[in-house]
């Protein structure tokens, strides 16, 4: 048993977290209130050799590891939320499909790109009807004189504004009644192909969230990645690696939200002394120090697994829905302890809060990983 | 060009200063590269970078400062070399300097880049103390460095002013804030630092015998700064504040 990250890791979360606190945080506040993408730092983070991290180096990736990745995420959302998110959609929904299920052609012409950061990873599953019940999808891509022919709409997909690619999920067949579902490879500027920027969202405002319209989208034959019919299980093993990203995600901003709480707490004071004298207080904050630890060894613990090459699917949802609900309730107490100020957006306490109940949701609600579990532990 | 950092490891600059039996207490204190190391070791790979040739970075210290060397490669330099001190009972500049020179004298270099100061002792004589022991020239807290050829333009601060320096190489420079922006280690830079060649030197492979070195200095008492009051805030006409001002300097600070 060791649980100390080794050298590598130790410098990359140095590095990234002086980058964080030096380069992210400062505006974080002012790009939420704006919905202003944060695109400076998502360049420096290219230059940095950040945007292929857990990819092979031949795709032009750094070929770190998952533990590194969910460092980054965590030291990134720690300082923005937004910029955390995107970050990890980025990595394991944009890119993650492609280096698993991807050709070498495939991969030399779209991982290279996400690599370098030219253009930004995303993956279109979920449509007005379907997300984790993929059953419901209703988009079809249809074979005409060799070339996938694709209709249909895709919702809340993240940063498909940026992306010069999107690979997306489409009924291309069906058996009896059931349903076949692929993935496709669909370039962004294909004549047919729009991409919406118009929710208004909770929280998450400096992320890209949009929605996909297909309307006679056509692509050559060769733009189908993996193998036809497929399209379910590459999204199942996606979406796994994609909870460990959601999770480390939590624990970033359940980490700034504890640290505002505390500062604030010692120093604010009532009937006399600083509210961290109070034992009301101290409770909740040694509880958030609690959860924090045992959300982060969790992501942690997950990552590893997948590192060493286990199973590590069950491990990956218990990681995203306990750091996601251990970062709601922290975030939520955070705001609590700031009182008045913490509904005020000068504390930031409040955009950690909205920021957070995304995590219960995108990847698979608290409830999808409650039945993953439950799956996982042989319930039926 | 043959280029070489002396750099040391030192407390992160926003670590609190606890001390624990007369000695500063290292326990769960961070650690980072010396922030004016810092700037030199950016420096070296910039100008290697124009001019060709190789980065080595040099520490004298402890096991523990292999981590502040792997941050240098990782930010791009070439070689580290790690002079190990955990032979030596007690360490001051005189002793790091002794060492340094000895290890410089069997290398072939054309500039050594070091900190103005490190932030813990603050002495600033390390550099200095080196050049002279090698019997090169040296300029301090530098704020712009060019090389052409074996002639060397620098610019120098003096407390705000600046000196233009013309000098030759080798040469031993130390750097002062402004010099540069020190890059984060990419992370390509990181995966590779582990592959890069660091090698630890023990004092005998230098043929130096530790009493020969042993500090010239001795630390009679180690002691906190007096806690600050509280400011006192003046109110009134500007007239009357001015005057008081002055009388509280006189007679309370005793500074006037």
């Amino acid at each position: 048993m060791n649980f100390a990250l080794t050298d590598e890791q130790l410098m990359i979360q140095k590095m990234i977290r002086e980058f964080a606190e030096e380069v992210v945080a400062p505006d974080a506040e002012k790009r939420d209130k704006e919905k202003r993408f944060p695109k400076e730092v998502f360049h420096k983070l290219s230059e940095l050799g950040m945007m292929g991290l857990p990819f092979p180096e031949e795709y032009g990736g750094a070929g770190a590891d998952t533990v590194s990745f969910a460092i980054v995420v965590e030291e990134l959302s720690r300082a923005c939320g937004s910029t955390g998110i995107t970050y990890a959609a980025h990595i394991s929904l944009g890119g993650a499909p492609l280096n698993m299920f991807g050709t070498k052609e495939q991969k030399e012409k779209y991982l290279v790109p996400i690599c370098t950061g030219e253009s930004l990873g995303a993956f279109g599953l979920t449509e007005a009807g379907a997300g984790s019940d993929a059953g419901g999808t209703e988009t079809t891509a249809v074979q005409e004189a060799g070339d996938w022919v694709i209709n249909g709409s895709k919702c809340f997909i993240t940063n498909a504004s940026y992306a010069k690619h999107v690979a997306l999920t489409a009924i291309t067949g069906r058996n009896g009644g059931k349903k076949e579902i692929s993935a496709i490879i669909v370039p962004t500027d294909t004549k047919g192909f729009s991409v919406l920027d118009n929710y208004e969202k909770m929280g998450l405002h400096a992320s890209n969230t949009t929605e996909l319209v297909l309307e006679d989208v056509r692509v050559p034959a060769d733009h189908l990645l993996g193998k036809r019919g497929e399209g379910f299980k590459q999204f199942l093993v996606t979406l796994d690696g994609g909870r460990i990203g959601i999770g480390a995600m939590a624990v970033g901003i359940a980490q700034a939200a504890y640290e505002k709480a505390i500062q604030y707490a010692k120093e604010r004071k009532q009937f006399g002394r600083p509210i961290s004298n109070f034992q009301a207080i101290q409770f909740k904050l040694a509880d958030m120090a609690m959860k924090i630890e045992l959300a982060r060894m969790m992501v942690y613990k997950a990552a590893w697994l997948k590192d060493s090459g286990k199973k590590f699917s069950k491990e990956a949802s218990m990681a995203k829905l306990f750091a996601s609900e251990a970062c709601t309730s922290i975030c939520s107490d955070a705001v609590q302890i700031h009182g008045g100020n913490g509904y005020m957006r000068d504390y930031h306490v409040e955009r950690y809060y909205r920021d957070a109940k995304l995590l219960e949701i995108g990847e698979g609600t608290s409830e999808v990983q409650r039945m993953v579990i439950a799956r996982e532990i042989g319930c039926r | 060009m043959n280029i070489f950092v002396i750099l040391k490891r030192t407390f992160d600059t926003e670590e609190k200063i606890s001390i624990n039996n007369g000695k500063i207490s290292e326990d769960s204190a961070e650690f980072i590269i010396n922030p004016y190391d810092e700037y030199a070791v950016e420096e070296a790979i910039v100008l290697r970078d124009q001019h060709g040739g190789e980065v080595t970075v040099v520490t004298v210290g402890s096991e523990e400062a292999e981590k502040e060397l792997r941050t240098a490669l990782a930010m791009g330099a070439d070689k580290a070399v790690l002079i190990s001190n955990e032979d030596l009972d007690s360490q001051d500049q005189f002793t790091t300097s002794s060492i340094l020179a000895t290890y410089f004298k069997e290398q072939e270099f054309d500039l050594i880049l070091g900190g103005n100061v490190a932030i813990d002792n603050g002495t600033g004589q390390v550099g200095p103390r080196l050049a002279e022991l090698l019997n090169i020239p040296y300029v301090t807290t530098i704020t712009s460095i060019k090389i052409d050829g074996s002639t060397v333009s620098i610019d120098r601060d003096v407390e705000g002013d600046v000196e233009k320096i013309e000098t030759s190489l080798p040469l031993l420079v130390t750097a002062q804030q402004g010099l540069n922006e020190p890059r984060y280690p990419s992370l390509p830079g990181i995966m590779k630092a582990k592959k890069k060649p660091l090698e630890t030197l023990e004092l005998d492979d230098l043929d130096i015998d530790e009493d020969d070195v042993e500090a010239k200095t001795k630390t009679v008492e180690v002691f906190l700064p007096p806690k600050k009051d509280a400011g006192k805030i003046l109110s009134g006409e500007i007239a009357s504040q001015v005057k008081e001002l002055v009388s509280l300097l006189r007679t309370e600070a005793k500074v006037i």
